[in-house]
């Protein structure tokens, strides 16, 4: 049974795709999405600053080839400001998500390990936070921080973790009372040999796939945080403020400026979920064959 | 149960039919024939089964976990599929009901009375003409009340009169049909499983280890229940790996070694020192039973993607030959029974 | 240096006593065997006398030491379903390394075979993992083995070979063993003596 791409693809797909298996197919995308990244930030480091000054005669060009994708109000070149912005924010993203999942991790390890107390300590505070609607509490946290790249992965990092601390927790409580460890606690192993040896391989793919998931989600709430003014300021060429300025402008016909980044920000932000989809159903034994 | 009720004639067509199936098919069928004791209910022809899994790495590896299986059941009788874990007898039950796990390929035929089991046709019949007999007790829905899931699988006739019928006759009351799973002890479990297979009426019973794990006497009425639906004239297939429990109650056993059948005899062949025996595989089995002679040949199982070119068994064999290393036995009639041995006589 | 249970009592929660006032002796090269049908207690017994469970009451002792809590322990316990006993993230070989390595004569006395030592326990049947768990428990500290049910889900040519090995080392080594299983002829087959699970029940 292939679950074939092409029906889940927005863009065209190769035509032997779906003769992969999906290991195969996870590679082929992890490789495609790491070159659409690539480029993405070579273009935003590489490519001229100058290209972003401001050229009053090069004002509200549409596509071209000179400016792929157009230029905007200012004379900047919008695929250098889109490359800057996407570089911004996914450097962002990554940073946001790795702090969530290691909050995630470090509390999902304690709750599962350290007894009782702190057991129900954890729960209630993963209650608490699953109860909050994460998008006020983000734009809350990041007003608090005082906006900027700060707030928003402060923001992010603060209001994603529950999740994921449940699902962590729920497998180290699993592997820990699992019958294999029994038997190696009773051939003489340590503790710590148990934790490394043992619990430790079974989360590496919760972790892994933690981050892929939550990756895209957070570059998107960067994205819109930044868009409503919380977030990083106008100088900062980030694909929230991009879009934000680009709305005033939608009116007047120029529509490059907002469809350009935002394709972009929609295909770099599905692949990674793509590939976290792949890896998920490759970690997860019932469908580890297929 | 429709004993009763004439069932309108079907026309076999004979192309419809893969060549091995031919003869063991009559030209047409009346519907009174799936009554007649010894009417082959179901019949397997050159079945295998195989799945790919993941190497380390990219690359997919194909096990072979059922290879040119034959094997046929018949209406009255109690056949017992006997073989150690891994030999693929639950696969072949999943492949008779269409349930294989969408990773396994399958090439071969089932005739069910009379006619090709297409998937079409397994999707209608499940639970209606062939019924399984989950080997655990976990497969009743925790939260519906047991009468309520015996009476979902009721096909002809009332529900509610059915279904006080079977637990009649198993010993249930009708407080315990009024009750959720957990609240019934493993035994009581086991029978609303088997009136559930019963009450749908099915022809083919798939029991599958219907014993481990129950107390004596339960394991005797679970026994004795399917004894009864055999006289009755369904066709019941009895999978286990318990050798005790297959001789008890099945009329025909099918040793199985390695995702093939190497003999299929009547059980009364396995008495004395296995002498009646035609396969040697059989004749240790028989042997490293503890109330015989405890001991146990060399070897173990082929895995299922290392297997020998030629025959499966051979290299654990002492009466092997290079005949028996090149070529792969065909399942032949001996004595009133089947054996895939060059050598057995 | 016998292995002693002395009123041995067990519950889960609130329910009715498992155990109650257990005692039971096994000597050093003695093989004892305990008949019963499943899910009345026997599992559980084996469990605190091999020290995976702690008893409410009662104590097991060791040549009238309590069970070593650290260390290899010198009361293994082989249970009755090994594709849970393994981790089903590590290799074959590094499941039957754990607590010390094997030689090779008890593995090929086992019918394990090298080209097994790479596989994933998810590619490999109920009797051949049994047979790692048992060279596994086999280990040169190992004074005494419980057999839980190890042989109930194996075909009889598994079970024969497995219990001739076991009951070979047992000899040779002089340890006890305690075989656990419903099925009367193998008892009779394997103990020196037997003892039946309701008469022990109804007070020892």
């Amino acid at each position: 049974m292939n679950t074939s791409l092409t029906a889940r693809m927005p863009y065209p797909v190769m035509a032997f795709i779906p003769t992969l298996n999906r290991r195969q197919q996870t590679l082929l995308l992890m490789a495609m999405a790491a070159v659409v990244v690539g480029v993405m930030i070579a273009a935003g480091i590489l490519l001229d600053n100058d290209r972003i000054a401001t050229h009053f005669d090069q004002r509200n060009l549409a596509p071209s080839w000179n400016h792929l994708f157009g230029t905007d109000w200012l004379g900047r070149d919008m695929f250098t400001r889109t490359a800057k912005g996407l570089t911004v924010s996914i450097g962002i993203g990554m940073i946001a998500s790795l702090a969530s999942v290691v909050i995630a991790m470090i509390l999902g390890l304690a709750s599962a390990t350290l007894g009782k107390t702190v057991d129900s300590a954890v729960s209630w505070l993963v209650d608490l936070f699953l109860g909050v609607p994460h998008l006020v509490a983000l734009i809350l946290i990041a007003f608090v921080m005082g906006g900027g790249a700060k707030g928003v992965i402060v923001g992010v990092a603060c209001t994603h973790w529950p999740s994921l601390t449940r699902l962590i927790r729920a497998e180290v409580l699993q592997i820990r009372f699992s019958e294999y460890v029994h038997v190696s606690k009773h051939m003489g192993r340590s503790r710590v040999f148990i934790a490394v040896r043992h619990v430790m391989p079974h989360l590496a793919p919760q972790f892994l796939v933690g981050i892929l998931l939550l990756f895209p989600h957070a570059i998107l709430h960067e994205a819109s945080i930044t868009f409503l003014g919380f977030g990083l300021s106008p100088h900062q060429p980030a694909i929230g403020v991009i879009l934000s300025e680009s709305m005033k402008y939608l009116a007047t016909g120029m529509w490059w400026l907002a469809f350009f980044p935002g394709l972009s920000l929609l295909v770099i932000v599905r692949s990674m979920d793509i590939i976290g989809d792949h890896l998920r159903q490759l970690t997860d034994p019932h469908s580890a064959h297929e | 149960m429709n004993n009763n009720k004439r069932v309108p004639i079907h026309k076999m067509h004979c192309a419809d039919v893969p060549k091995g199936a031919r003869h063991a098919v009559p030209h047409y069928i009346s519907g009174w024939a799936f009554m007649m004791k010894g009417y082959d209910m179901l019949s397997i022809i050159d079945l295998s089964i195989s799945f790919t899994q993941y190497r380390t790495g990219l690359r997919q590896k194909t096990m072979a976990a059922v290879s040119n299986l034959n094997l046929s059941v018949a209406a009255g009788e109690i056949l017992a599929l006997v073989g150690s874990s891994g030999s693929g007898k639950s696969l072949l039950a999943h492949a008779i009901l269409g349930i294989l796990p969408s990773n396994a390929t399958m090439t071969g035929a089932l005739v069910f009375k009379g006619e090709p089991l297409t998937p079409e046709r397994q999707r209608a019949l499940r639970g209606r003409d062939m019924a399984l007999i989950p080997q655990t007790v976990n497969s009743l829905d925790p939260l519906m009340r047991a009468g309520a899931q015996v009476r979902t699988s009721v096909r002809n006739g009332k529900g509610r009169a059915v279904q006080k019928n079977m637990f009649e006759r198993f010993g249930l009351t009708s407080r315990d049909a009024r009750r959720y799973p957990f609240q019934l002890s493993g035994g009581m479990a086991r029978r609303v499983l088997v009136s559930s297979a019963l009450a749908s009426g099915a022809r083919l019973i798939i029991a599958d280890e219907p014993t481990p794990g129950l107390h004596h006497q339960v394991a005797q009425e679970t026994l004795t229940q399917l004894r009864e639906l055999a006289d009755q004239g369904c066709a019941v297939m009895l999978i286990t790996h318990d050798m005790g429990t297959a001789l008890g109650v099945a009329d025909q056993i099918a040793v199985l070694y390695a995702g093939t059948v190497v003999e299929i005899c009547p059980s009364s062949d396995f008495k004395d020192q296995g002498h009646l025996l035609r396969h040697p595989y059989s004749r240790a089995l028989w042997r490293a039973l503890p109330e015989n002679e405890f001991h146990p040949i060399s070897g173990s199982q082929p895995l299922q993607d290392y297997l020998p070119s030629g025959c499966l068994f051979e290299p654990r064999c002492e009466a092997g030959t290079s005949l028996c290393k090149n070529e792969r036995p065909e399942l032949r009639e001996l004595r009133s029974g089947k054996v895939r041995c060059v050598h057995a006589s | 240096m016998p292995l002693e249970a002395k009123d041995l009592s067990f519950r889960y929660k609130k329910s009715r006593w498992i155990l109650d006032r257990v005692h039971l002796e096994l000597q050093p090269g003695q093989v004892l065997g305990i008949s019963g049908p499943s899910g009345c207690g026997k599992s559980t017994l084996a469990r605190i006398l091999a020290g995976y469970e702690k008893p409410l009451a009662g104590g097991v002792t060791l040549g009238g030491r309590p069970l070593p809590q650290k260390g290899f322990n010198p009361v293994q316990l082989i249970s009755q379903h090994p594709e849970k006993a393994v981790n089903p993230r590590w290799r074959m070989h590094r499941t039957l390394n754990e607590g010390f390595r094997p030689d090779d004569i008890v593995l090929s006395s086992l019918g394990i075979e090298k080209k097994w030592l790479k596989r994933w326990p998810n590619e490999l049947s109920g009797g051949e993992l049994q047979r790692f768990c048992l060279a596994r428990a086999l280990g040169p500290q190992t004074r005494f083995v419980i057999a839980d049910e190890i042989s109930t889900m194996l075909d009889p040519v598994t079970q024969a070979q497995i219990w001739s090995v076991l009951l070979d080392s047992v000899k040779k080594r002089n340890m006890g063993l305690l075989a656990i299983s419903h099925d009367k002829n193998l008892l009779m087959r394997i103990s020196s003596m037997i003892i039946i699970w309701e008469d022990m029940m109804m007070g020892s």
